[in-house]
This record gives C-alpha cells, structure tokens and sequence, in this order.
C-alpha cells in the first residue's frame, strides 16, 4: 500500500542534514549511507551516495529523475548470474 | 461506419461497449464520456447520429489520452525506470515481474512459455 500523503516523504533525517553539508562544502563530498529506506528528496539531486546493498557500498550520482524514489532501489541487493544449466536450455 | 482515434467501432454494439475498443477506454472511462457528453449508453454504433458522434470524439481529444499517444506514454515511462538503472527498471529490462512476484515458478506472463523443458511431452 502507497503511503499516505499527509505524512509527506520519509527520509532519515541524519542522512539528510549529512547530504545538505556535502552539497554546500561542494560535490566531491561523498555521503556514505545504510540508510536505503530514505526516499530521495528533491534537495538531494546533485550528490554523490553511496548506498550499502549488505555487502559493498554502491555509488550513486543523483539525478532530478531519481526524486521520489527510495535509496535503496539502486544498489540491488541479489546477484544472480544464472543457473548452471541455463546454457544448454537456451541453446534448445 | 464510426472512426474515433483512428479505431473503428464495431457496428452492432451498444456504444459503452464498442469505445472499449480504443486503447485507454475502459467500461468505466466509457461510461464518463457517454455520461459528459450526453448520449445514452445503451444506442448501437451504428445508431448514432453525427452530432452524437462529434461530442463523443470532441470529449475524448479534450479529456482523454488514448491509442498511440497513451502507448508511447507508457512506453516513455517504462523507459525512464530503464534508464535511470533502479530496481524496477532492472525487471524490465530482464523481462521479470517487477512488483514483486514469486519467480520460484509461475511469472510466466513475464518471463515467456516455459523454456527448457524435456521437449514436448508426446501425448499418451
């Protein structure tokens, strides 16, 4: 179920104020975050993320596209490279 | 012969039923536009009048977004999700469910006929 508008956007508010202070000390700052439940506000287009997916932080350069959406959506956290049998499958 | 968005209603059909025809429209956007520009739902296409037929057309180009229009909208912003390297965007692109299905088995909508399988099985 959506979330309900009245509450607004949700986002960590330590992530937010550690992104407003890399964005005003200039955009080389990169903002390392666990925080992947934290929708992506419109003040944040321009940063440099680091998202952890539960192994490595992945980086990611926020775009005006991306607001709206969560962290998290980025930095995938399954790898899945095919089962083993898949070649000979697809050849058939 | 009815033509709205460059779709040709089917003739014998009461007129709620035939603008289901056009992709966007479904019984309940049908039932709106029928209500907003007067007619009533239950005439046939082919009863129509002219004038019932422009207020039906001038309702949907102001209203609506339909047919080709509505599919490249689709289109656009299945490619955005695409584009921009997010979750859903990655589905797409493998031709997964995106909203979070079970993949184990089923999702054969997505992911096409059943690949991989001893071939046919011969009837007994």
């Amino acid at each position: 179920m959506a979330r309900s508008i009245k509450k607004g956007p949700f986002a960590d508010s330590h992530l937010v104020e550690k992104i407003e202070v890399a964005l005003r000390e200039g955009s080389r700052r990169v903002v390392k975050t666990w925080s992947r439940r934290s929708t992506i506000m419109p003040q944040f287009v321009g940063a440099n993320v680091m998202v952890h997916n539960g192994h490595k932080w992945i980086p990611i350069f926020i775009t005006e596209n991306m607001v709206g959406h969560k962290l998290g959506e980025f930095a995938p956290t399954r790898t899945f490279r095919g089962h083993s049998g898949d070649r000979k499958a697809t050849k058939k | 012969m009815a033509r709205i968005a460059g779709v040709d209603l089917p003739r014998n059909k009461r007129i709620e039923i035939a603008l289901t025809y056009i992709y966007g429209i479904g019984r309940g956007t049908a039932l709106k536009i029928l209500d907003k520009s007067g007619v009533g739902a239950a005439i046939r296409t082919d009863d129509l009048t002219d004038d019932q037929l422009a207020s039906i057309r001038s309702v949907i180009e102001s209203d609506l977004k339909v047919e080709g229009d509505l599919r490249r909208d689709v289109q656009m912003n299945i490619k955005r999700l695409m584009d921009l390297g997010c979750y859903r965007g990655l589905r797409h692109r493998r031709g997964l469910p995106v909203r979070g299905q079970r993949t184990h088995t089923n999702a054969r909508t997505r992911k096409g006929p059943k690949r991989g399988t001893v071939a046919a099985k011969r009837k007994v």
